[in-house]
């Protein structure tokens, strides 16, 4: 169900009035939990909650042939579900543009900050080459999708380790302690513009009010921005630059708050 | 054939549903055994599978999730959780989400949509553009009038049902809302009094509150949801009062 026009006109009227629904400040996010390793079939897995957001992250190893254009590179794919699971407004079918956002909005941060060192994932240069593959399973839907499912995959991510090979051939279930080469976390933050204020971390409600969102996926302690996705209105240079600040802060808290996390795990 | 109680109606049944609106105070001296689905409940053709059961030759079945409620004829379960299963006489919340050239097209959290024919409807209307009465994602309180296999008739032929306008709309569990109104309305009395707000709740787990201030809706609103998170808790009347106590003084 979309949210209604009377509940609409008021998440605008109590975020003019820098308040939000469920009490928090404008800059504050709801509280993060991961759980890592709940898959024992992966090689690499995370569940985050984030609120009542819930994401599962689960990665797979195969030994492939390399793209020809680069012959001596890992495989990298990023795949997403929006399961009717999750939320009232998923159906189930082929991947509608929601689901394909969501995969290439995690994809893009992944690949281009260079947090997966491709070269090593190579093991015969030409002909055969890891492939990673970062599936994500949203179990509930409760607003804030995108930067869930960025934490439940670098979480999985930075847990997964090989498998073992035998004469070539992956042997599935039984896993050596090497960890695949992934290095920096790259820490996704997306910043709303509701009413003309700028918020993080929404509700389903308040993304539904929301107007334009950003994406972006940084990489610390260099604050290296390394992609950008913006969808809705229009937005000023001083809107922008001011929702990068934003991000930029959070994702500071956001990266010391994961890495606390995933060293306790 | 198992006896399918939401493709009944007739004027018995309407009786009944509206003894329904005043929901039973659960008592929480007596402790009751939670059930699963598939459950057998009791044996025997003298005893009669009440709400949330259904009967498989001489057993009687559990068919929901919640508490077994055994009297010496009748065994009925009252559900802790479950999608809302639309009745004929309940009174709901439901937003607009389809305009067609003679009525409405309603979402009121069930498996099917609702209709509201124009004929339903008070007044004269301009049958050329219906989104001058009732416009996409505007919420009203409307009335089952009745559940047929596929289709949800609705009514606002009756008093008290209309547009909602402002306030805020939020949504908790179906099984929910018997607590949340309390015996005889004494919860949401309790709430509405301490809030200066109005609150209307639907059947289907709506619930819409509008006051003079924000401030008070959100208080409202929390009470709701301390209700529907913890329904089941002992003395929970006294919490929601303290609770509304403590923020009234801010």
């Amino acid at each position: 169900m979309e949210i209604s026009t009377v509940m609409k006109k008021r998440i605008e009227e109590i975020i003019s009035k820098e308040k939000r629904i469920d009490d928090r400040e404008l800059i504050e996010s709801r509280e993060l939990e991961i759980e890592i390793g709940i898959s024992s079939k992966a090689e690499g897995s995370a569940q985050v909650k984030l609120g009542d957001t819930e994401v599962l992250a689960g990665i797979k190893l195969d030994l492939v042939e390399p793209f020809r254009d680069s012959p001596d590179a890992g495989v990298l794919t990023v795949n997403a579900e929006l399961s009717p699971l999750a939320s009232d407004r998923f159906e189930s079918g082929p991947p509608g543009v929601k689901t394909i956002e969501l995969a290439r909005l995690i994809d893009r941060g992944l690949r281009n900050s260079e947090c997966i060192d491709f070269k090593k994932l190579c093991v015969k240069k030409g002909e055969k080459v890891w492939s990673l593959a970062v599936d994500i399973y949203p179990i509930n839907d409760a607003g804030n999708l995108i930067d869930a499912s960025a934490i439940a995959s670098i979480a999985a991510l930075s847990v997964a380790v090989f498998p073992e090979v035998k004469e070539d051939k992956v042997q599935y279930g039984e896993l050596t302690n090497k960890k695949i080469p992934f290095t920096n976390l790259p820490i996704t933050v997306t910043v709303y513009k509701v009413d003309g204020k700028f918020i993080i971390d929404p509700t389903t409600e308040e993304e539904d009010a929301s107007v334009a969102r950003v994406t972006f996926t940084f990489t610390y302690p260099n604050e290296d921005l390394h992609s950008m996705q913006k969808v809705g209105d229009e937005l000023s240079e001083d809107e922008l630059i001011e929702m990068e600040e934003i991000a930029l802060k959070e994702g500071k808290r956001l990266n010391t708050k994961i890495t606390g996390l995933l060293k306790k795990a | 054939m198992p006896y399918r109680r939401e493709n009944y109606t007739n004027r018995e049944d309407m009786k009944e549903e509206e003894t329904r609106e005043m929901p039973e105070e659960i008592d929480h001296e007596k402790s009751r055994d939670i059930v699963v689905p598939g459950e057998i409940l009791a044996k025997g053709k003298e005893i009669l599978p009440g709400e949330g059961t259904r009967r498989e030759g001489e057993e009687i079945v559990s068919s929901r999730f919640g508490l077994l409620d055994k009297t010496d004829r009748l065994v009925k379960v009252i559900p802790l959780s479950g999608a809302y299963i639309p009745r004929a006489g309940n009174t709901v919340i439901g937003q607009i989400v389809d305009v067609n050239f003679n009525g409405w097209n309603i979402d009121v959290l069930s498996s099917y949509q609702a209709f509201l024919p124009v004929m339903e409807c008070f007044g004269y209307i301009n049958k050329k553009d219906l989104t001058e009465v009732y416009d996409f994602n505007e919420i009203l309180v409307v009335k089952i009038r009745a559940v047929k296999p596929r289709s949800i008739e609705l009514t606002m032929k009756e008093k008290g049902l209309k547009k909602l306008e402002g306030g805020m709309l939020i949504k908790v569990n179906s099984a929910r809302v018997p607590r949340i109104i309390g015996k005889a309305g004494s919860m949401v009395k309790t709430i509405k009094d301490e809030t200066n707000c109005n609150i209307i709740v639907g059947q289907n787990g709506l619930v819409w509150i509008k006051g003079e201030r924000v401030e008070d809706e959100i208080i409202a609103k929390k009470a709701i949801e301390i209700i529907s998170e913890k329904p089941f808790e002992v003395g929970l009347t006294e919490k929601v009062k303290e609770f509304l106590e403590k923020n009234k003084k801010k």
